[in-house]
This record gives C-alpha cells, sequence and structure tokens, in this order.
C-alpha cells in the first residue's frame, strides 16, 4: 500500500517533468498569460478613456484664477480651492435645483415603472386579434424620434384640455408649461422619455416565466390581480430595478423635454445647457464682481465644468451604491429575448 | 336566459387589457393623435397666437423648403446619416467584444463592469455637447499631447504609415485610426448595448460549452460557432438601438428643435422631422433586412 503511493508519485512527478518540458505545454501556458496581460491593457485603457473625462472636471474644478494661467500646471492645481463650487452652488441656487430635479426624477421613475410593468405583462400575457399589432405599436413608439411629435405635444400641453372639461370650468384650456405636469401625465400614461423600451423590456421577462406559476396560483384561488400582486410581481424585482435605474437617470439627464416644458422649474440637465449665461449674469449682477471674469473664456469653461460635475455629483454617488445589484439584475432582467 | 358564462382563458384577455389600458390611453393621445396632427403641421402654415393657432394649408412648400432652399438642413442630414452609418459597426463591434471580455472571470471585474457601465449613467446629449466646445479640456488636452503624457498614446501617425505599407486599403486603414481617435465617443454611446450583450452572454447555456470542448474546439471556434449565433438575435436588437438611439443627441434634431423654438416657424419643423423620420425608417429597414436574414433563432 506505502509502496505503490511512493511509485505513483514517482510517476506523477515524472509526468510533471515532461509535462515541463514539452513545447504544448509552454505553448499553453505563454497564451494564457499573453491573454490575460492583453485582456489588462484592454481593460484598463477603456477604464482610463471613461474616467478621463471625469477626472479632468474634478481636477478642473478645483482650480483656482492663478492655475489656469499658470502653464506648469496640468492636472493637479499648485492652490487648492472651493471657490468655483461655492459660486456655483449661489449662482445656481443648488439645492432647490437639486430638491427639483430628485422630486420629478423620482416621480417619474415611479410612475412609468408602474405603468409599464402593467403594459408589459399584459402584452406578455393577453392573447386576441391584433395584440400583435398593439405591440406593434409599441415598437413604432420606439422608433418615432421625439421632435417629430415635439411641436403638437407641446401646443397639447400649452391648452391643455381633456374634452373640454377644463374649458368647461375654467373658461379657458389650462397652460400646463412649466410646470410638471407634462412630465408626470406622460409618465402616467407610459408615453415619457424611452418608455417603450421599458414595455419592451419588461414584456420579454414575463414571456420567460412559465405559465404554471400563474395556473397554480388560480387553483389556489387566487384573483387575476392578486395573483399579478403576490406572484408575478415579486419574482419581476431584477428587471424592475434596471427599468428604475434607466428611468430615473435618463429622466434626469434629459434634456430634449426639459428644454421644452421648463423654463422656470429649474432642473439640473438646464443646470448644465445655461450655466455660463447664468453665472456671468449673477456676477455682473452682483456689482463689484470684476467684469472680466465673464468675459474670459477661461474663466467661463471652468464653470461650466465644475457644474456639470455637480450637476452628475448625485448619479455618480447614487451609482456607487446601486452598481452592484444593477449589474447583477440586469443579468437576469428579461433585457434579452 | 342564463349569461354565457367566460371560461377563465377568455376572462384573463379582458384583465389582460385592463393592464395595458393607461398605455394604450398614453399611445392614443400623446402619440398617435401628435403624430397625425404633426403630419398636418408639415403641410401647413402654423401661426401660434395667445388663444390657441391657425392653420393655412400650403401644401408641399415646407417640404420643398427644407430640402431645395434651407442653407443648412441638407448639409446637417447628410452629415447625421454619415455618422451614423460609420459608427455603428464599430459601436456594434466593440460593445460585443467588451461584453464578451467582461464576461469572463478575472479579478476586479466587479470594478471593471462599474467602470464600464457609467456610460449608461453619464451618456447624455447635453453632456457630449457641452465636452465638445470646451475650452479647457483641449487646453489640457494639448498640454498633454506636448509633454507626451496622457492620450498622446492616441497618436497614431506611426500606425497608420506601418498599415498602409502592409498593403492594406487606405479607405480601411483611414476607417480604423479614425476609430481610434473617436474613441470616447464610441465607448460613451455603447455603455446599453455592452449591457444587453452581457445579459445575452448569461442566458447561453454552459452545458453547449461544455459539450464542444469535449469535442475538442477551442475557444476561437467556441466564440463563432455558439457565441456568436446565439448572439444574433441581439445584434440585431443592438443594431436598432443604436441607430435610432443616435437621433436623439445630433446635430440635425437640435436644428429641428431650434427652427420650432427660436425661429417659430412650426410649419418648416414639423416638414424637417418628417424628411428625418423617412430617412431614419429607410435606413433601419435596410439594415434589418440584410441582418436578420442572418439571424439565428433557437426555435
Amino acid at each position: 500500500m506505502k509502496t505503490g503511493t511512493a511509485s505513483g508519485q514517482r510517476t506523477a512527478k515524472k509526468v510533471g517533468l515532461e509535462r515541463l518540458t514539452s513545447t504544448a505545454y509552454w505553448f499553453e501556458f505563454i497564451k494564457k498569460w499573453l491573454w490575460i496581460l492583453v485582456r489588462f491593457v484592454l481593460i484598463f485603457g477603456i477604464s482610463f478613456v471613461i474616467l478621463y473625462p471625469i477626472l479632468l472636471k474634478i481636477s478642473i474644478s478645483f482650480k483656482s484664477m492663478s492655475d489656469l494661467y499658470d502653464p506648469t500646471v496640468i492636472w493637479i492645481p499648485r492652490e487648492f480651492t472651493l471657490d468655483n463650487f461655492k459660486l456655483v452652488f449661489t449662482a445656481m441656487n443648488y439645492p432647490s435645483v437639486l430638491m427639483n430635479t430628485l422630486w420629478l426624477s423620482t416621480a417619474v421613475m415611479l410612475l412609468q415603472t408602474i405603468t409599464c410593468v402593467l403594459a408589459g405583462y399584459g402584452f406578455a400575457r393577453i392573447r386576441f386579434r391584433g395584440s400583435g399589432l398593439l405591440f406593434a405599436a409599441v415598437i413604432f413608439t420606439i422608433l418615432v424620434p421625439s421632435q417629430t411629435i415635439m411641436i403638437p405635444l407641446y401646443l397639447n400641453f400649452k391648452n391643455f384640455d381633456v374634452l373640454g372639461l377644463i374649458e368647461l370650468f375654467r373658461g379657458s384650456p389650462a397652460n400646463l408649461i412649466n410646470t410638471y405636469w407634462p412630465f408626470l401625465i406622460s409618465a402616467l400614461l407610459g408615453m415619457g422619455v424611452k418608455t417603450g423600451l421599458y414595455v419592451y423590456i419588461f414584456r420579454q421577462f414575463f414571456r420567460g416565466i412559465p405559465r404554471e406559476i400563474e395556473e397554480a396560483a388560480y387553483v389556489d384561488g387566487a384573483g387575476y390581480f392578486k395573483t399579478f400582486g403576490r406572484i408575478i410581481l415579486p419574482n419581476a424585482i431584477p428587471s424592475m430595478v434596471t427599468v428604475m435605474l434607466f428611468s430615473f437617470v435618463w429622466q434626469w439627464n434629459d434634456s430634449f423635454f426639459t428644454n421644452m416644458y421648463l423654463n422656470e422649474p429649474k432642473v439640473m440637465s438646464s443646470m448644465m445647457s445655461s450655466s455660463g449665461y447664468t453665472i456671468a449674469t449673477y456676477l455682473t449682477g452682483g456689482g463689484q464682481a470684476a467684469e472680466s471674469y465673464t468675459q474670459d473664456p477661461f474663466f467661463m469653461s471652468m464653470m461650466m465644468n465644475t457644474s456639470v460635475l455637480m450637476a452628475i455629483l448625485p448619479l455618480l454617488i447614487n451609482y456607487l451604491f446601486v452598481q452592484r445589484h444593477f449589474v447583477e439584475s440586469v443579468e437576469r432582467s428579461g433585457l434579452v429575448g | 336566459m342564463k349569461l354565457k358564462k367566460l371560461s377563465l382563458e377568455q376572462k384573463n384577455r379582458y384583465y389582460g387589457l385592463y393592464f395595458i389600458l393607461p398605455w394604450f390611453i398614453g399611445f392614443l393621445f400623446l402619440f398617435m393623435v401628435p403624430l397625425i396632427s404633426s403630419f398636418r403641421y408639415s403641410l401647413s402654415n402654423l401661426q401660434v397666437s395667445n388663444e390657441g393657432f391657425t392653420l393655412e394649408f400650403i401644401g408641399l412648400a415646407n417640404f420643398r423648403e427644407a430640402l431645395l432652399s434651407h442653407e443648412s438642413y441638407v448639409r446637417m442630414l447628410t452629415e447625421s446619416v454619415l455618422n451614423i452609418v460609420v459608427n455603428t459597426p464599430l459601436i456594434i463591434i466593440f460593445s460585443l467584444f467588451f461584453a464578451v471580455i467582461l464576461n469572463q472571470k478575472f479579478h476586479g471585474r466587479v470594478l471593471a463592469r462599474a467602470i464600464f457601465f457609467l456610460p449608461v449613467i453619464l451618456a447624455s446629449g447635453i453632456i457630449a455637447s457641452i465636452e465638445n466646445g470646451d475650452l479647457m479640456q483641449s487646453v489640457v488636452r494639448n498640454a498633454n499631447d506636448m509633454t507626451g503624457g496622457g492620450l498622446s498614446v492616441l497618436k497614431n501617425l506611426d500606425l497608420t504609415i506601418m498599415l498602409l505599407e502592409s498593403g492594406m486599403s487606405p479607405i480601411l486603414v483611414e476607417y480604423l485610426t479614425g476609430a481610434v481617435s473617436r474613441i470616447y465617443e464610441i465607448v460613451s454611446q455603447s455603455g446599453v448595448q455592452i449591457l444587453i450583450f452581457l445579459a445575452g452572454l448569461q442566458s447561453i447555456s454552459p452545458s453547449l460549452y461544455e459539450a464542444a470542448k469535449i469535442e475538442g474546439s477551442t475557444g476561437y471556434e467556441a466564440f463563432w460557432k455558439i457565441t456568436f449565433p446565439m448572439l444574433s438575435p441581439l445584434i440585431l436588437t443592438n443594431l436598432v438601438y443604436t441607430i435610432v438611439d443616435s437621433f436623439i443627441s445630433d446635430q440635425t434634431s437640435r436644428l429641428v428643435v431650434d427652427t420650432a423654438f427660436k425661429s417659430f416657424n412650426f410649419g418648416l419643423s414639423a416638414a424637417m422631422s418628417w424628411i428625418y423620420f423617412a430617412v431614419i425608417a429607410l435606413i433601419l429597414w435596410v439594415t434589418t433586412a440584410l441582418v436578420s436574414r442572418k439571424v439565428f433563432y433557437q426555435n
């Protein structure tokens, strides 16, 4: 018994030696490590490309005016300063902008998720003449660019009226421009930013859930809506996380609809697009702030970078916390048909 | 007379309709009706006043103006279309490649994925447009190039010469080197596509790869014989998504918006957006027709 294992060890050693001297082994070995090296370089490189603008913004936003004109300063400012942040903070009325955006994005996210999960479930489960046509309509809403229906939508919300009812009570149609109503109404009715995509994601997900689960619930005496609420929805959480993240982020960044419907209640995306102008008026309106500042393209650009950084900062912080959930849930979310 | 009792399946159909109802109302009133009126506007002269608006039918004059006499529309439209034609294949190949890499097991995978999905969070027209015209960024970039650090790796003059000398066609060389210098644009547009591919890769059953390995296939063969066909429906999905997505923030759509809300020429703007939509539809139709012939479906 003992000698048996000893000879076994000896042959194993011999085989190991043979393996070390064979070219095929070394070929495999080098191939493997070469690939690991190439992969590392690729991933590192692309990560750098992605992070570069953010790092650059961070670097710029801490610079002071003297650093701007110092040719030896490229990345790390000589004098760190928080003045840029302070200026953007007060000139942009940052806390109120933040609250507006947070409020709007959260409300839109919730309404959109509810409507789209319902529609997605409906599309996955009903079969009647024309249901395919209805789903083609969903795809159609994804394909038609929003610019095409922009003007009628704008006029619609400018003279908002439901079947003449509002005119009956108030004498004239309501003007919903510069309120949050256009966003809330479109989100509630599933016609907001990229909602067609969300309906599609949910439908694909629900098609993957076997019908037997529902049938079992019916047999146990659950009604249709109870089955949906108690059995189906808890299963759909991964895809809901994905859709909620998408819808929050895209509402936050959306500049098309916000520029169209909103001038007065400021949100982040409009803050980003108009920051240079607002800060200039703030500084000149403030009196003694040197006029040369507002004339200086370097200064304006520095402000621009700082305000963009501040606008996306809440998203970045948020992302730090949810990204693990996000990536894991996407893999099970029915994003794939 | 007794009412006919509905079977469970019939009942479910009607309940299914309740689920769709909110979406359907939105579709009718916030999509169908605006779409039709947008078409009407494109054929008319639209005057907005405080009490509402008036329409005056003028036929195809708006379309004629957009195509024949507008100073920049046709040029911008061609540029947009060219951009799409050039960028879309790059985005698809790039995102497929990195989805496969991110699907492998290695240290720091979670971090790498988190970084690669950042563009999903940040990608938005407004950030990109600020980026392009930004002075500070270009100043720092120039300084970097001069000191030889940072992105000057992307200076690919030597590479171009080398490729040309090795006998590649100049068009292809220009395309590839152009891709390298546009890498940020491509990366920032491919976040969602990487996600879709990655989700697809996860859903391929590992037993397929095991069987292939037992049969003695190499990784290269496994990719082309298993991964690629299994992902081909998603390539189609991603193609459509990429094409549609690139319209949202490009210069033509900005021109359409400006025509409406800065020059207040609503009719012309509607006509522009309809021409634009027709072009998109054409591109989509051609690509899906070409690609879907090659797509493999499991059932």
